[in-house]
C-alpha cells in the first residue's frame, strides 16, 4: 500500500475539478468558444455560459461533494463501506419531504419551504437509519434498515404522484425522484449553497471521532469520544448537506457510495483521511458525469440520476461481492 | 493519586453482575484481577475505566467521580483496552497505534511529539517490522501486542486491559506481563489487568484481586489471595500449591466434588 498525503490528493483532485470546471462552461449542445467568454455579453453565447452554464456547474460541485462528503462520513460512523445517502435511503426521504410540500401545494408559498422540508426528511432519514439499525455495525442490518427506508420512502412518493391533482404537478414530483442538474439557474444554487456548506463545515470535523470508531463504540468512547455529540452532528450535517442538494437536484445516488471507496486505495481506510478529499472527488465525479450526459446525443438529455445509477448499480454488485466472504 | 471503587453494584439484563464491590488501586504497580468465566472481571474494568456506569456506588479517579470527566479528559489519564476489540477498516498498525493519541490531539492534527510517542510505543511493543502491515492481517499475538502499543502510545498515568494475554505465546505473554511490570515499577502507571493464567498472576502482579460471582471474595498479594481454599471454592477445583523457581506454581488437580 503506497499511500499518499490527504493533501496531495486533494490538490490533483482540485486541479481535475478546475479543469473539469472550465471544460463544462465550454461544453454543450452548443461548444461555446473563449471569444464568447470574454465578450461581456456582446456575443450571445455569453448567457450561455454565465447564465446557464455556470450555475449548473456550480451546482454540480456542491452536490457531488455533498454527497460525497456524507457518504463518507456516513460510512466512517457506520463502519459500513456500502453506506451511501442515496442507497440507504436518505435521499429519498429528503425526496419525500419536497415531494409532500408540493402535494400539498405548500412549495410555492416561499422559496425555503421546499429545501427545508427537504431537509427534514433526510434528518429523519438518518435518524430512522440509526434507529433502525440500532447501535451495531453490522452491515447486513444497515442495508436492510436503508432498504426499508428506501421503500416506504418510495411508496410515499409513489402515492403523491398516484394522487397528484394535476399533471403539472405528476411532472414536478417526477423531477424529484429523477435527479439532475439541467436547467438550473443561479437561485438553487443559493437554495442548495447554505445547507451544504454549514452541514459540511458539521461532517468535516468529525475526522477524528470516526478514526476512534474503527474500535467499536466502546473502543471509541474509551478514547474520549463522545459518542451522543458524534453522532448528532453527523446525523444533522447529512441533514443539511444531503437534504439542500436534494431539494435542487432531487434524487441523485451512488456518488456516496462510489467516490469513498476509489479514494482509499490512494489514501488509506482511515476514515478521516477520505473525508475532505470526497468533497472534491464527489464534485469532480458529478461534474464529469454531468458534461457527458450533456454530450449524449439523444433526443431529450440523459437525466444525470440515470446515468449514476447505471455507474453505480455494477459498482455496487461489484463491491457486494467482494465483501460476499466477511458479510457470510 | 488512587483509582477507587466504592460499593460498585451494577446489574446487566436483569442479573447483578457487579454486588458492592470496594478496592482501591495506587499508582506504581500491577493488579491482577482473576476469578471464574462470569464473575465480572470485565465489567468491573469497565466501570473502573468510567466506560460503564454503576447503578450504586461511585468510581473516582484522585478523589473525583470518572463519571464527571469529559470524555477526553478520561482518556488523557486512563487508558482502556478492550479484549479483542473489533477493528472496522483495515488500517496500518502505525495508524491503528496512532488512534491511542486521539485524546490528545491539538486542532491540526498530530505533532512531532505524537508521532514520537507512537514510534515509541511501536517499538516497545517490537513491532516496527509490522508498522505498515494491516491490523486485520496480523496473527492475534501480533494484533494483542498493536493493542497494548496502542494503550502504550497514549502516555496515560493509567492502563487498564481485558484479558490483554488473550492470543499470546508463551514467549510474548511473558514479555508483555515484564512490560506491564516495568510500566507500573519503573515509569509509575497503575496497571490492572484482568488474566486467566493463575500462574502468570501469581508470578507477575503485585496484587490479586479474586471476583466471583460479582463479588470481590479475596484480594492481597499472590500468597495470600490465591490460597488453595480460596481457590477451590471460587473456581470448584482442587489445587495444590507449589513452590516455583519465581514465585508460587497453582496446579489444578481436578474438580472439587
Amino acid at each position: 500500500m503506497k499511500l499518499r498525503s490527504p493533501a496531495t490528493v486533494s490538490a490533483l483532485l482540485a486541479a481535475l475539478l478546475v479543469v473539469l470546471f472550465l471544460i463544462s462552461l465550454g461544453a454543450g449542445r452548443v461548444w461555446t468558444p473563449w471569444s464568447a467568454w470574454i465578450s461581456g455579453g456582446a456575443d450571445p453565447r455569453w448567457a450561455i455560459v454565465f447564465g446557464l452554464r455556470l450555475p449548473r456547474t456550480i451546482l454540480a460541485v456542491l452536490v457531488g461533494g455533498a454527497l460525497a462528503l456524507g457518504g463518507a462520513a456516513m460510512q466512517g460512523y457506520t463502519r459500513n463501506p456500502l453506506a451511501d445517502p442515496g442507497a440507504l435511503g436518505v435521499s429519498t426521504s429528503a425526496a419525500l419531504g419536497a415531494v409532500l410540500t408540493l402535494y400539498l401545494g405548500k412549495a410555492g408559498e416561499a422559496a425555503w419551504v421546499l429545501p427545508l422540508a427537504a431537509m427534514v426528511g433526510a434528518g429523519l432519514g438518518v435518524a430512522a437509519l440509526l434507529g433502525l439499525a440500532g447501535m451495531t455495525s453490522s452491515i447486513v442490518t444497515f442495508v436492510l434498515a436503508g432498504f426499508v427506508i428506501q421503500t416506504v420512502c418510495g411508496a410515499g412518493i409513489a402515492l403523491a404522484l398516484n394522487l397528484a391533482p394535476n399533471p403539472w404537478a405528476v411532472n414536478e414530483i417526477l423531477n424529484w425522484t429523477l435527479g439532475s442538474l439541467a436547467d438550473r439557474s443561479i437561485d438553487e444554487v443559493r437554495i442548495a449553497a447554505p445547507g451544504v456548506v454549514v452541514g459540511g463545515l458539521l461532517l468535516l470535523p468529525l475526522g477524528r471521532a470516526l478514526d476512534a470508531l474503527t474500535l467499536g463504540e466502546q473502543g471509541a468512547r474509551s478514547l474520549g469520544v463522545e459518542l451522543a455529540r458524534t453522532r448528532l452532528l453527523m446525523a444533522l450535517g447529512v441533514a443539511l448537506a444531503v437534504g439542500s442538494s436534494v431539494a435542487v437536484t432531487g434524487v441523485i445516488s451512488f456518488v456516496g457510495l462510489i467516490v469513498p471507496h476509489l479514494l482509499r486505495p490512494l489514501l488509506g481506510a482511515k476514515p478521516s483521511a477520505v473525508l475532505a478529499p470526497s468533497f472534491l472527488g464527489g464534485a469532480a465525479l458529478t461534474l464529469g458525469a454531468d458534461i457527458l450526459v450533456r454530450l449524449t446525443p439523444a433526443a431529450s438529455e440523459v437525466k444525470l440520476s440515470v446515468a449514476m445509477a447505471m455507474l453505480g448499480g455494477p459498482f455496487f454488485l461489484a463491491m457486494l461481492i467482494s465483501m460476499r466472504r466477511s458479510l457470510a | 493519586m488512587s483509582l477507587a471503587a466504592q460499593d460498585v453494584s451494577l446489574a446487566l439484563g436483569g442479573r447483578a453482575v457487579l454486588a458492592g464491590i470496594t478496592a482501591r488501586f495506587a499508582k506504581g504497580g500491577v493488579v491482577a484481577i482473576v476469578g471464574p468465566n462470569g464473575a465480572g472481571k470485565s465489567t468491573l474494568l469497565s466501570c473502573l475505566a468510567g466506560l460503564l456506569r454503576p447503578d450504586s456506588g461511585a468510581v473516582t479517579l484522585d478523589g473525583a467521580a470518572i463519571t464527571a470527566l469529559s470524555g477526553p479528559q478520561r482518556a488523557r489519564r486512563l487508558a482502556f483496552l478492550a479484549q479483542a476489540p473489533q477493528i472496522a477498516w483495515d488500517v496500518d498498525v502505525r495508524a491503528f497505534v496512532g488512534l491511542g493519541r486521539t485524546p490528545r490531539l491539538g486542532a491540526f492534527g498530530p505533532s512531532a511529539e505524537d508521532h514520537a510517542a507512537v514510534e515509541a510505543a511501536l517499538d516497545v511493543c517490537d513491532l516496527n517490522a509490522f508498522a505498515d502491515r494491516a491490523v486485520t492481517q496480523l496473527s492475534g499475538g501480533e494484533r494483542a501486542r498493536a493493542l497494548i502499543a496502542r494503550g502504550l502510545a497514549g502516555e496515560t498515568d493509567w492502563l487498564l486491559a481485558d484479558e490483554p494475554l488473550t492470543g499470546l505465546d508463551p514467549g510474548h505473554a511473558l514479555d508483555a506481563l515484564a512490560l506491564f511490570r516495568r510500566l507500573a515499577h519503573d515509569e509509575g502507571k497503575g496497571v490492572l489487568l484482568t488474566l486467566h493464567d493463575l500462574n502468570l498472576a501469581a508470578r507477575f502482579a503485585d496484587r490479586i484481586l479474586v471476583l466471583n460471582e460479582g463479588r470481590l471474595v479475596a484480594e492481597g498479594a499472590p500468597d495470600v489471595a490465591l490460597a488453595p481454599d480460596i481457590l477451590s471454592s471460587v473456581y470448584g477445583v482442587v489445587v495444590r500449591r507449589h513452590a516455583g523457581e519465581r514465585g508460587p506454581l497453582i496446579e489444578v488437580l481436578g474438580r472439587a466434588d
